[in-house]
């Protein structure tokens, strides 16, 4: 269970304990997380929510290895990253993250194979095992049949779609989605959360979900709101389903 | 390599701007070879001087003369070996555009000072019984298609003009490849006959070959204060400086092209800087996805200082290698005017480093840009 009192066991995947990050703007400190506490358990699918500027992407990037707080501790799968140098935080991003971002920020002059093979790059795998594991993970998102096209031949929701074969195709940790569908007409996003439900019930990945919206929010396991810079518990999934039907 | 798809396709991604930003390279490194060979070809009287080789010629110019008289005493001073004396003809053949060097020459000791410039030794003695003959560079016979054998009118300017005719004799060759083959040497004696009265016995300059080079300062002193407060004072200046001090009659052209050349690659580096840092600021955002997905900082430097060189090499290349092809055609066109434009190898492998350098300065910028931008405010930039 998602627990944000810092009650949390050694045994959480992520484990946030008195999270502070503050930013500096205009002369102004602006505290956006003020002690955050936040445990998550392997195979969890967790949506935050929260008004514009509430802290949602910071504590995503956060997580991700992307930034660094002002104060506190992050552990993800025993490794505390907080005080990784930045060269140690870019190989930890490597193996431990896949990211899917809303503007879905696939390389456009390379095929959505070249896309997908990127992380890879970075590892000892051979050219036919590299090969073998992007074709895996577009099998997984169904785009087997477009790995040779460019984003630009491509719909949003495809695009989207090899993202997260790019987030997964290393076998990740866990993945950061910051609004995986918002820029997806409902279609698209439906296809999109279903995929993302996949990963999570099949392949028993662990995602952490940024989203504003309340449908996409409700095909979590758990939604937690940000709220003057700590995270309370919302409403779980099953409580949503109602009211996400008809939002 | 795995990550040459990502360089080439990131490069291939704007092909007009690549094409104009390789074709800035060419220019830049054809204009570089061009300027270095010119260059070269004003220097190497200086480089090719013979460092036991003393000139001397009238203190006022080298216009005015010296007596031949002042030879035998010359000869005397202490660690002279041989002396010869030239004088410019300056004659025309059919065009004034037809421009090479005439030389009168002292045959007696011609080839004992000028010891590189080799003549066949049957031909050198037809010459030495033919008053009216001439020995011609290999370049010059070339150019105007003469053998031996040939007769070969020219036009006088100076020597009270009128129309001498001279007998290919024999043809000269340079030892090495900078030598000055483009000369044409007539007889001492035969200018002396034809010469206005006034101007008979005097010799446009002297040059003489030392015992040994360490002499060259305390022999030059000497022959100048023997003729010091003479009607015809002297100054001796090695061969090196004089080629020197003759280049430098057209201005300061080693100033005047190393100005024109760093215009022009500081232009390139502008020129480069500039497209290189539009492209990787167009790019931030995907550069950022690199980072995140776990590429390093050093990662994506090389990726822009990669795609800096390959423009550089590419563009560099060409703009030598359409040098090699005009460099010939261009020394053929100044008929002579130069010395020999030589493009060698050495100055080819300097364009090539010049233009590496270019290429890593001018990416290193937006480079470091990229490899310090932070991925978060990057990617807020989508």
């Amino acid at each position: 269970m998602v627990k944000v009192d810092g009650s949390g066991g050694q045994s959480s995947l992520v484990q946030v304990r008195d999270l502070d990050k503050t930013y500096r703007r205009g002369g102004e400190d602006i505290d956006v997380l003020q002690g955050l506490n936040l445990d998550v358990e392997a195979g969890e699918f967790v949506a935050f929510m929260g008004p514009s500027g509430s802290g949602k992407s910071t504590l995503l990037n956060l997580l991700g290895g992307l930034d660094v707080p002002t104060r506190g501790h992050i552990t993800v799968a025993g490794d505390e990253i907080t005080h990784m140098s930045g060269g140690k935080l870019t190989e930890w991003r490597a193996r431990h993250v896949g990211f899917i971002f809303q503007m879905y920020n696939l390389i456009p002059v390379l095929t959505a194979f070249q896309n997908v093979e990127l992380p890879l790059l970075l590892t000892k795998l051979s050219k036919a095992e590299r090969r073998s594991h992007v074709e895996t993970a577009l099998g997984v998102v169904g785009l087997t049949d477009r790995m040779h096209h460019f984003p630009r031949q491509l719909s949003g929701g495809q695009e989207q779609r090899v993202t997260i074969a790019r987030a997964i195709v290393s076998d990740p940790t866990f993945l950061l989605c910051d609004e995986p569908t918002g820029d997806l007409d409902r279609k698209s996003a439906d296809d999109v959360m279903a995929l993302i439900e996949e990963l999570v019930g099949k392949y028993h990945k662990t995602v952490l979900m940024v989203t504003h919206d309340p449908v996409v929010a409700a095909r979590a396991h758990s939604i937690l709101h940000l709220e003057k810079g700590v995270l309370v518990e919302g409403k779980h999934a099953s409580q949503l389903t109602g009211a996400g039907g008809a939002a | 390599m795995k990550f040459a798809r990502i360089i080439f396709a990131n490069l291939l991604r704007k092909k007009v701007r690549l094409l104009l930003t390789i074709g800035s390279f060419a220019v830049a490194l054809f204009l570089f070879a061009f300027l270095y060979v010119v260059n070269d070809a004003f220097q190497r009287g200086a480089d090719v001087a013979g460092a036991d080789r003393l000139v001397i010629i009238n203190r006022t110019s080298i216009i005015n003369p010296l007596p031949l008289a002042d030879r035998d005493k010359i000869l005397r001073i202490p660690g002279v070996k041989v002396i010869t004396h030239n004088n410019w003809f300056g004659a025309i053949y059919k065009d004034e555009k037809n421009f090479f060097p005439q030389f009168v020459i002292d045959p007696e000791n011609q080839r004992q000072v000028f010891s590189e410039l080799i003549v066949p030794e049957d031909q050198w003695n037809a010459f030495l019984k033919d008053r009216q003959g001439a020995i011609v560079g290999a370049r010059t016979a070339e150019r105007f298609g003469w053998k031996i054998g040939d007769r070969v009118p020219l036009i006088s300017t100076i020597w009270g003009g009128g129309n001498w005719e001279f007998n290919v004799d024999g043809i000269y060759h340079g030892k090495r490849p900078q030598d000055d083959d483009t000369q044409f040497w007539l007889q001492w004696d035969y200018f002396q006959e034809h010469v206005p009265a006034g101007i008979k016995g005097q010799v446009g300059w002297y040059v003489l070959r030392l015992d040994s080079p360490d002499d060259a300062v305390r022999v030059s002193k000497a022959i100048d204060a023997e003729f010091a407060n003479s009607p015809f004072e002297t100054k001796t200046e090695t061969e090196s400086a004089f080629a020197a001090s003759w280049v430098k009659q057209f201005g300061n052209i080693k100033f005047l092209i190393i100005t024109i050349g760093t215009v022009v690659f500081l232009t390139l580096l502008l020129v480069t800087g500039n497209t290189m840092a539009i492209s990787v600021r167009e790019r931030t955002p995907e550069l950022a996805v690199f980072k995140a997905i776990g590429y390093s900082d050093r990662a994506v430097l090389f990726f822009v200082l990669a795609e800096s060189l390959i423009i550089a090499l590419i563009g560099g290349t060409i703009g030598l290698l359409l040098s090699v092809g005009a460099v010939p055609a261009l020394a053929k066109g100044l008929n002579g005017l130069l010395p020999p434009l030589v493009l060698s190898p050495s100055t080819l492998v300097l364009g090539l480093i010049l233009a590496i350098l270019v290429g890593l300065i001018s990416g290193m910028l937006p480079g470091l840009t990229a490899m310090h931008m932070r991925v978060v405010n990057a990617l807020r930039r989508v």
